[in-house]
């Protein structure tokens, strides 16, 4: 099973990344839990500096921007290989 | 080495691609030039309004401006979108760490031009800057410049004044997110940013990408959609509203207001424009028919900045790193700072 986490504090851009990842999660009938991290000292135990990021299985894949549903699926496919 | 390995690894020049480019080029520049022909023909000669009449001209205006304003967003987005693309936060916190103020001020206010950066990310890229230990005024003079200097605010400014007052924008924004920081630094105001902060401890890097020139451009046209989508609609209702005072309002209307006799008319300039941050795209349209009639240039510029600058949404997401003392600093400094550009620029002008 797959943990994956958006880290933001709400805004509309890391909504956006959620519902693209709910979708794809979706579409690939992955069994994973979604996690929505809004918390400041939360989030920067990811390192990140610019939100919305995106963690998949603790590893930190994109940050600052809203990745394409083909990016997220690569990303989760790579996850689910690593497993 | 495996051969097909290392042919993989070859760099390719990406021919499709700079073909791509080359054409949108020669479509863009296709389109800005046939522009005001065609709205002289959709007023005057589509809709049958005298050339000199009221409703003749402001229509005329609305029907150029509008495109006009559109393109030039459309293409210099993607121009600074794509200069964009080679730098981050990441990279902007390695080149700031070690520099002394004054340097540090400097340095942090360019990048602050360059740097990918919204608002909602101002409380995590100020955390990361803090912790590594880039001084508070260095990371200020980062903080202010990012959204006064903003590109929708720019184009807007070079679209419907020309690149004078745009590059005076760039020039005072860029001197008043120096001196604002160097201002915040000296007064240590360390002790105001809450206390969870300092106690974060920082790791090793966050993601670094190597892109290829097609995801650049990808992502570059990702973020016209993006901007472009959001602020159209500010764009048509402001010129719209900018044409009416075009066509109608007369002339020098508005000196004694919001001329630069009056002393008053630049702080009041600032304070009307703190609540305006998200309808930035639609005030500039208006704001520049208002200058037409008689409003003076360092009003209108002070007005701007307020806008961009001092955005009230901004604010609220860092008191939640920064305590109400350095947050009314914060605010206080910058709005000195813009009410001194704006009597400056009434002053020279």
């Amino acid at each position: 099973m797959l943990t994956i986490k958006v880290l933001g504090s709400g805004c509309a851009n890391c909504k956006r990344v959620e519902q693209i990842v709910r979708k794809i999660v979706d579409e690939m009938s992955l069994e994973a839990e979604i996690v929505k991290v809004t918390e400041y000292p939360e989030i920067m135990k990811y390192n990140v500096m610019s939100t919305p990021g995106l963690v998949v299985n603790e590893k930190l894949v994109s940050a600052g921007r809203i990745p394409t549903p083909a990016e997220v699926t690569t990303f989760l496919t790579n996850a689910l290989m690593a497993e | 080495m495996d051969q097909s390995l290392s042919t993989q690894h070859k760099p390719e020049i990406p021919w499709r691609m700079i073909g791509l480019l080359v054409l949108g080029v020669i479509a863009w520049l296709a389109a800005y030039n046939i522009i005001q022909p065609l709205a002289n023909w959709i007023a005057y000669s589509l809709l049958a309004q005298p050339q000199g009449s009221h409703l003749g001209d402001s229509l005329a205006f609305f029907f150029y401006d509008v495109p006009k304003i559109i393109l030039l967003l459309g293409g210099m987005i993607f121009l600074i979108s794509l200069l964009r693309t080679f730098f981050s936060a990441e990279q902007t916190r390695a080149w700031l760490g070690g520099k002394r103020e004054g340097v540090g001020n400097v340095l942090a206010a360019m990048l602050g031009i360059v740097t990918p950066f919204c608002s909602c990310s101002a409380v995590p890229l100020f955390i990361g800057f803090v912790e590594s230990g880039i001084p508070l005024g260095v990371t200020f003079s980062f903080l202010i410049a990012a959204p006064t200097i903003n590109e929708v605010a720019v184009i807007m400014l070079f679209g419907l004044f020309g690149w004078k007052v745009a590059g005076l924008y760039i020039a005072s924004g860029l001197v008043i997110s120096i001196l604002a920081g160097i201002v915040i630094g000296r007064l240590k105001m360390e002790r105001y940013v809450e206390d969870f902060v300092w106690q974060l401890q920082s790791q090793e890097n966050g993601v670094t990408e190597n892109l290829t020139l097609q995801e650049r451009v990808e992502r570059s046209w990702a973020s016209v959609k993006e901007i472009v989508g959001k602020v159209w609609l500010y764009v048509v209702v402001g010129i719209a509203v900018g044409a009416g005072i075009h066509g109608y309002v007369p002339d020098a209307a508005l000196a004694g207001i919001m001329g630069k006799q009056e002393w008053w008319s630049v702080p009041a300039a600032v304070l009307v424009g703190i609540p305006l941050y998200s309808n930035a795209a639609g005030v500039i349209p208006i704001v520049s028919a208002l200058m037409e009639k008689g409003a003076s240039l360092g009003t209108v510029l002070a007005f701007m900045m307020s806008v961009v600058g001092l955005s009230l949404p901004e604010t609220i997401i860092l008191r939640r790193v920064l305590k109400p003392q350095l947050i009314a600093v914060f605010i206080g400094v910058i709005a000195v700072a813009i009410i001194i550009t704006g009597y400056l620029f009434n002053w020279i002008m």
